[in-house]
């Protein structure tokens, strides 16, 4: 048993802000405090520290088969970013890509502990999951991409629904994932020939469906197949100056059937006048569209400086190649998808960089209900995952905020609606969007929260407020430093990490689904891989027990 | 009784065939079908029975001899560890992990293979694609200074110049191909066109084409041949490559191991990106060892570089050239070796291989290779695939579950690591 002691809890899920109290942990969750005392309890004195739930990051690259093309292109990235090895704790290398124990490190030094690869084309499953097996101190889960899948395609385009739901599920266990994703739905099939789609109406080729439809019929599978976290969606469009307009569209098409829009910043832009080649911020228009509906988001805030883009989004890595120039790869993926990797750097002198910073802030200000919202970089697209404090900060710190906005170029400045919203983010809202909405967004109910059963992952910080009210940081100019770094993180029960050192190396939990399946489905499945993929359908899924530490995840069937 | 076990997966070569059927009875492997000559003597020359250890030759036991192995690496001020590319992913993790611990330089095969395509692929890029692609949409087939004929001789029928595929249903008749070589290979015989470059010129007509594909004038000059290949014939195969439709390059050790090595493969990378401005077009190395892409990935996730590697300070740096075994060993930089499933001895050049054999080495290897012969300690392990369990990286990245279809005999390779990983003093 461990007593955390006199520590002040923020756990916004729980309606807790800023209470001192004692939380008690036993087999790895919270517990009630016990009655009568027990003495034995292992003492953790977290007095003056704030206690918040452990991060959930629900949308990162940090392991994988792009992630790792990533790591292998810009040696240029690590040769001076390198950790060295630490008594049984690994070494590493790398600032936007690093190495795995790295990242698992670098994660729990922040106070996350559980992180969702973002990514991974069900064929290349195996891979992020080895990588996530060496990924170390956090709870991890995959997400794979459907949105380009032939059999989806197929399926859709005989409109048989049925045996659509049956491959999701299938295709979930077979590569023991998390969650369905759809990345440019149809785009990346018609950019095998050359091509894209630039509306949710245009044919993908060869198949005669359209994006739309795509969308709609993944996210009514996900749907009935109860799946704890809706579908996760990378829109059409992305980084152009017309994706605002697609984005309303397609948070009209998921509105009543659920989904997720990931790092939406990249998808809110409009042209920033009549034939301009620029974009600005349409991040009030995306803003009021999303309100009227019950889908979340998460931000995909751009950090200026270093950056890996990877994405399953092909043609998307091939528009930046011809844009910057910049060392490209590329990756078609048969029968799946795709996927690119491309090096890119956010200059805060850059028109461009900078609608994209101010686009990311509005959406975090303009949305008045913090519990649909996730903080994200979209690591590694939009800077480092480490460097979300940073936007902690912007966001709780209206004079730094400005101090920043200042730096920009006026012709940015000047046209856009940040400077003018003051709002604030309190403690609470920001234990919000990077622990509550996240794990409630995943369907995540032991995460992000502090109550008796919570999973026992609990960060303390170095107090970091001054002013008298408890635990509102919002004029403590060192927050940013504050929630940089923890003092001691608790991960599953056990100390980890104990005034600011890891003392413990754990391996972490892999969160899965398995929601039901006919095996009615294997002939067509059979027919499909005969026809499309060059591995034996023998031997495409993870076998039983191919992968320790797991972690079922129930689905309600709806 | 014999019993058959199918969808097993050769691991000879970077194809990783999954679609191999083995009969076998008592313990021994009795009839392999489907594969190709050499995926047979992968399998058929494996004598899975237990065998000792040897320590300088001589017979020892287990405990004996990692006793020594373990003294080896303890007493070694700067040991290398080199190999890799046909253990499974697992061992090779483990072998990873070891090196961190011992500080070691840490090598795969890359480095005396396609180690400048992976520098290549660091100055460029590299837009690629799975074999499952080409098989389903190639219409234009480019081979560079490679002999799949004899190294991957499968690879014409599952995923390229044969093969039937979604968008290309008439498989060869569907596709063209071009073979490009210092000499006629078998494979290059049966292509649309075979461009025979002078030997090392490789660049000057890779440079060539690329400006033809870019349009740029060119004059022809009287006396002056291009790397051995005219310039009519180049225009020739600009016009082919950017009017295809989806175009796939395959290249070999005739562009990393000849003058200009990653130069040659950046231009060739160059021209694949570039031509994407016509049409779509991929690049695809072909990769020798069964999990040679498997010990790159490890490398790189768990390093952030995927070979030569110095692990000497404490963290990983990165060091082509350097930290390159043959590099290593010439400088008589390691004081000791740990050979993980691969032969040097045989392989390496000749004062890289005195070097070697002049210090203290542990091997891991199934089979009494000459490395495995003039070791201080052999580790007789069980082999990946076939009485081992583990997974491999096909050649364009694609993961597979190894099959093993034998009960283990044999310690595996990622156990003896374990174990040298607790016995070890970092």
């Amino acid at each position: 048993m461990i007593r955390i002691r006199g520590g002040c809890i923020v756990d916004p899920a729980n309606g807790v802000d800023g209470e001192v109290r004692d939380l008690w942990i036993q087999g790895g969750r919270i517990v009630a405090p016990p009655s009568p005392p027990v003495s034995e309890a292992e003492v953790l004195d977290a007095e003056g520290m704030v206690v918040l739930p452990g991060g959930v990051d629900l949308h990162s690259h940090v392991a994988g088969g792009k992630e790792n093309m990533g790591r292998k292109l810009r040696p240029e990235d690590h040769r001076e970013h390198v950790r060295p090895r630490e008594g049984s704790l690994r070494s590493g290398s790398g600032f936007t890509v690093p190495s795995v124990f790295l990242s698992g490190y670098l994660y729990a030094e922040m106070g996350y502990t559980t992180v969702m690869e973002a990514a991974s084309a069900p064929l290349f499953a195996r891979h992020a999951q080895e990588e996530l097996e060496d990924l170390p101190m956090v709870d991890k889960g995959l997400f794979i991409t459907l949105g380009n899948n032939h059999f989806v395609l197929e399926c859709l385009a005989r409109g048989e629904e049925e045996l659509l739901r049956n491959y999701v599920a299938w295709l979930l266990r077979a590569t023991g994932a998390y969650a369905a994703k759809v990345v440019n739905p149809g785009g990346v099939e018609n950019w095998k020939w050359g091509r894209n789609v630039s509306s949710l109406d245009e044919e993908v080729l060869s198949f005669g469906v359209t994006p739309r439809k795509i969308l709609s019929g993944l996210a009514e599978s996900v749907r009935k197949l109860g799946l704890p976290h809706p579908l996760h969606v990378h829109g059409i469009n992305l980084g152009q100056a017309r994706s605002a307009g697609t984005t309303v569209d397609t948070v009209k098409t998921l509105d009543g059937l659920g989904g997720h829009l990931c790092h939406l910043q990249f998808l809110s832009y409009e042209e920033a006048g009549e034939g301009s080649s620029l974009f600005r911020s349409a991040a009030s228009r995306v803003a009021t569209a999303l309100e009227a509906t019950t889908l979340s988001l998460d931000v995909g805030q751009i950090v200026f400086g270093g950056a890996t883009t990877m994405t399953s989004d092909g043609p998307l890595e091939y528009a930046l190649h011809r844009l910057t120039g910049a060392k490209w790869i590329n990756d078609d993926v048969e029968g799946e998808g795709g996927g690119g990797v491309l090096p890119l750097s956010y200059d805060r002198r850059s028109r461009l960089s900078a609608e994209q910073w101010i686009t990311g802030l509005e959406l975090f200000l303009l949305l008045r209900d913090p519990w649909r919202l996730a903080l994200t970089t979209d690591h590694p697209n939009g800077g480092p995952f480490f460097c979300y404090p940073q936007i902690m900060r912007l966001l709780m710190d209206r004079s730094y905020r400005e101090e920043v906005i200042a730096t920009l170029p006026p012709k940015v400045r000047s046209g856009a609606l940040l400077p003018s919203l003051d709002r604030e983010y309190s403690l609470s809202e920001i234990a919000v969007i990077t622990r509550a909405a996240p794990a409630r967004i995943l369907g995540l109910r032991n995460k992000g929260h502090l109550g008796i059963g919570a999973d026992a992952d609990v960060a303390l910080y170095d107090r970091v407020f001054t002013d008298g009210t408890p635990c509102r940081c919002a004029k403590y100019p060192s927050c940013r430093r504050a929630l940089s770094r923890v003092r001691h993180l608790v991960k599953g029960g056990e100390v980890v990490i104990r005034d600011g050192k890891i003392v413990k190396e754990v391996s972490g939990r892999r969160l899965c689904v398995v929601p039901p399946f006919d095996e009615s489905l294997e002939p067509r499945l059979r027919k499909q891989f005969s026809e499309t993929y060059s591995v034996a359908f023998e031997n495409y899924a993870l076998e039983e027990g191919e992968f320790p530490h797991r972690e079922v995840v129930p689905c309600s069937k709806t | 009784m014999t019993e058959r076990t199918e969808h097993v997966t050769c691991t000879f070569c970077g194809c990783l065939c999954d679609d191999i059927t083995v009969e076998h009875e008592d313990g021994r492997i009795s009839s392999v079908s489907r594969a190709c000559p050499n995926g047979r003597a992968h399998f058929l020359d494996y004598a899975p029975a237990p065998r000792l250890p040897r320590i300088r030759g001589e017979e020892a036991s287990w405990e004996e001899a990692l006793a020594e192995a373990t003294r080896i690496l303890n007493a070694a001020r700067s040991p290398l560890l080199y190999g890799l590319s046909s253990a499974s992913t697992e061992a090779i993790r483990k072998a990873v992990s070891l090196a961190d611990r011992l500080g070691a330089f840490v090598d795969s095969t890359s480095s005396v293979c396609h180690g400048p395509t992976g520098l290549a692929m660091q100055a460029v890029g590299e837009p690629t694609c799975t074999l499952g692609e080409v098989r389903s949409r190639a219409d234009l087939l480019l081979f560079w200074g490679c002999n799949p004929a004899a190294s991957h001789p499968r690879h014409f029928a599952r995923y390229s110049t044969t093969a039937k595929g979604r968008f290309v249903p008439e498989g060869r008749k569907g596709r063209t191909v071009i073979f490009v070589d210092v000499r006629l290979t078998p494979g290059a015989r049966s292509a649309d066109l075979f461009l025979r470059v002078d030997p090392g010129c490789d660049f000057e007509v890779l440079t060539t084409l690329r400006a033809l594909v870019r349009e740029k004038p060119l004059r022809e000059q009287e006396g002056v041949c291009l790397g051995g290949v005219s310039l009519g014939v180049l225009r020739d195969v600009a016009t082919r490559l950017k009017s295809c439709r989806y175009g796939v390059a395959f290249m070999g050790m005739g562009l990393t191991m000849t003058r200009g090595r990653d130069v040659n493969v950046a231009e060739l990378f160059r021209l694949v990106a570039e031509l994407n401005t016509y049409t779509r077009f991929s690049v695809i190395p072909m990769r020798g060892h069964g999990n040679v892409t498997g010990a790159d990935q490890v490398l790189t996730w768990q390093s952030g570089f995927p070979f030569a590697v110095s692990y000497a300070r404490g963290y990983p740096r990165y060091g082509p050239g350097e930290f390159t075994a043959v590099d290593l060993l010439r400088r008589g930089d390691a004081d000791a070796a740990l050979i993980l499933a691969s032969d040097p001895a045989a392989h390496f050049p000749s004062r890289a291989a005195a070097r070697l054999a002049s210090i203290p080495t542990v091997v891991l290897d199934p089979e009494e290779s000459l490395t495995a012969r003039g070791a201080t300690v052999w580790l007789p392990t069980g082999k990946a695939g076939i009485d081992v369990p583990g997974s491999a990286y096909r050649m364009d990245g694609v993961p597979l579950r190894l099959r093993p279809f034998l009960a283990p005999r044999r310690p595996s390779d990622e156990e003896i690591l374990g174990r040298l990983l607790e016995e070890v003093t970092p």
